[in-house]
């Protein structure tokens, strides 16, 4: 099949007041990982509601492996799995009656749905723990026995909403490894995050959303280019803020960002640790010490305040006062 | 790998054997938390032993002598009709849990049947209120409650019961997806539900009662439903004068059909417009 597997266009949703979806377009081709990056409230899970079938939007329209999902999502439905921002899980139920419950209900025979479900379950670890009744299982435990339901229909495409968002940090690699395998076996995967290294390690292309709007799409690379690469971020006394941004701005080239509630300064450090040196001396020579100075990665954070001029977390507050001004972008 | 073949439609026996799965999901719930049964049959045996030994013997003198002289044997067919109410809250419960915790979402994202999510609550919850009844009825047994005609006629009088708790599922549906939260279901479905139980004929005879509520209880499903299984289990010695059995059970299975006409319709749309 050729074409894109995934495609959305001018997909708007709103609830009351809210405009959750404002016109978004994502397009990608079979046999990637597509990861949608956002803050709280962008819009990724509505989005992924939209693609699987669960809300239909306002306007827009949205195709997944070449089947309208508007005009029929049953069909729609047998092509792709869901494991939801919440482990939607049974209790009650053993680990392996609802993975098998999920195969019947995916149309599968009992034998099948039996035979399918082992396979999963001996797939994403929980062998041991899947004649268990779910009610004892971690949360780690639930997310992925919610991961091995969404599988056991064996979708094309794979729709994963922060499939590992409190999760401790060694399940989050077992997940990621987990996740690189099935597109390895040829299955599409379409997941949020709020997690920028999160997207850089998976994701082949990213959407990065805020407001129901897509600001920016491209490779993990693209998008740390606009960035720079790296930030130099520091903090001084009060009396020589002044004097310490006027510095930086020559040395770098760029306008530096200060940010009043934290009393941090960053500026982009294209070159790395040797902007960071530079730094360094022309404060000295200015007899300025920092209290604290770092070189870091970009973070989400980042990506948020450049792109939009303001940042990821408090994007409510910002937007209900008046908007700071985006950072220039190389 | 072996995809599954895309399917617009979903056909009859699919849609018969997704409400078995769902069916068999929501029993098993029951299966392996036991005390669920239990409590639910503890409240209508607090009833049993309530107003059988407390009010018993000052009611005892109002009920009619086809009742064996027993007040247990005049209560028991109102108990079950109770626990057939009540029983259908379940309904409401079970629905908004889903709701809440996401799992009618995975069921909505899966090319299963659409009407098997309603179809197999309202089966399960049958089932599990047919299972409730026989527990209290055991119950009675052992504290002395007799049937006054005949074994058929006792099953006969359960089986309009399990009728009227069937349809009062699809009520309490349309009510669960309504308010959809559990902690609201739980007062929304038992508000109406406790003055109909009342103002009944399920405790004491409607006779009693001050004519512009007699109109009412005389007159209100709960009432026609515990006069058809009176008349099944202790005869029509136990109706009122003018009423027969053919009647009354001909009227409860009436109002059973016809809410079941409304609320499973009103249930369905209800379900559409909360889960998108
Ligand atoms: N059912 C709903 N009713 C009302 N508003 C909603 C509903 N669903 C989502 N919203 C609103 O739409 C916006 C987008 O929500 P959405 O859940 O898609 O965000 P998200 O990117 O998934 O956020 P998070 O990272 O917190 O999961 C939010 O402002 C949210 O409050
Ligand atoms: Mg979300």
């Amino acid at each position: 099949m050729s074409g894109p597997i995934v495609e959305a266009e001018g997909v708007v949703k709103t609830f009351g007041p809210i405009r959750a979806l404002d016109g978004v377009d994502i397009s990608f081709e079979a046999g990637i990982i597509y990861g949608l990056l956002g803050p709280n409230g962008a819009g990724k899970t509505t989005l992924i509601r939209v693609l699987t079938t669960l809300i239909r939007p306002d306007a827009g329209t949205a195709r997944v492996a070449g089947i309208d999902v508007l005009a029929d999502p049953t069909a729609a439905r047998t092509k792709m799995g869901l494991a939801g921002q919440f482990a939607a899980v049974d209790d009650y139920l053993t680990g392996r009656e609802n993975v098998e419950m999920v195969g019947r209900l995916y149309g599968l025979s009992r034998g099948d749905a039996r035979r399918r479900a082992a396979e999963v379950l001996e797939r994403i670890g929980l062998v041991d723990a899947a004649d268990r009744p779910v009610r004892t299982y971690s949360g780690g435990m639930r997310r992925r026995l919610d991961l091995a339901a969404s599988m056991v229909g064996r979708p094309q495409v794979l729709f994963l909403d922060e499939p590992t968002t409190g999760i401790d940090p060694r399940s989050r690699i077992d997940i990621w490894n987990l996740i690189q395998d099935l597109v390895a076996d040829g299955t599409t995967i379409l997941l949020t995050t709020q997690y920028l290294d999160e997207a850089d390690q998976l994701a082949a292309r990213v959407a990065v959303i805020d407001c129901g709007r897509v600001i920016t799409e491209g490779t993990p690379s693209e998008l740390k280019d606009k960035l720079g690469g790296a930030v130099v971020e520091l903090t001084v006394t009060d009396d020589c803020r002044d004097q310490t941004l006027a510095a930086l701005a020559t040395v770098t080239g760029e306008q530096p960002a200060y940010e009043p509630s934290t009393k941090k300064i960053t500026v982009p450090a294209p070159d790395g640790a040797r902007t960071l040196m530079a730094v360094v001396r022309s404060l000295d020579s200015s007899e300025i010490v920092p209290d604290d100075i770092t070189l870091r990665k970009p973070t989400l954070d980042d990506v948020f305040l450049a792109l939009t001029g303001h940042h990821a977390e408090d994007q409510t507050q910002t937007s209900a006062t008046k908007p700071r001004r985006p950072r220039r972008i190389r | 790998m072996t995809a599954l073949p895309a399917r617009s439609r979903v056909g009859l026996a699919q849609a018969v054997r997704d409400t078995a799965v769902i069916t068999k999901r929501n029993l098993l719930r029951n299966v392996r938390l036991p005390q669920l049964l239990l409590f639910s049959t503890v409240q209508p045996v607090m009833f049993l032993l309530l107003f059988n030994y407390v009010f018993g013997g000052a009611i005892g003198r109002a009920i009619p002598p086809a009742a064996g002289g027993k007040y247990i044997n005049w209560l028991i067919p109102g108990l079950v009709v109770q626990v057939a109410t009540f029983g259908a809250g379940q309904t409401a419960l079970g629905l908004t849990e889903d709701l809440s915790k996401g799992v009618i979402d995975r069921f909505r994202s899966l090319p299963m049947a659409r009407s098997a999510v309603l179809a197999g609550r309202t089966m399960s919850d049958l089932i599990r209120n047919g299972l409730i009844i026989s527990l209290m009825l055991g119950v009675g047994f052992l504290i002395g409650f007799r049937y006054q005609t005949d074994f058929v006629r006792l099953v006969a009088g359960v089986a309009v019961a399990l009728a009227f708790t069937y349809a009062m599922s699809w009520v309490m549906a349309a009510i669960g997806l309504a308010v959809k939260n559990p902690e609201a279901a739980q007062s929304a479905v038992f508000l109406p539900v406790f003055p109909l139980v009342f103002a009944s004929s399920v405790f004491v005879p409607t006779q009693t009662m001050p004519d512009w509520l007699r109109a009412f209880a005389d007159n209100q499903p709960i009432t026609v439903t515990t006069n058809a299984l009176r008349g099944l289990i202790l005869g029509e010695g136990a109706l009122l004068p003018g009423q027969t059995v053919e009647g009354q059970i001909l009227a409860a299975l009436a109002w059973a059909a016809g809410i079941l006409a409304v609320f499973a319709p009103l249930a369905v749309r209800v379900y559409r417009r909360t889960v998108s």
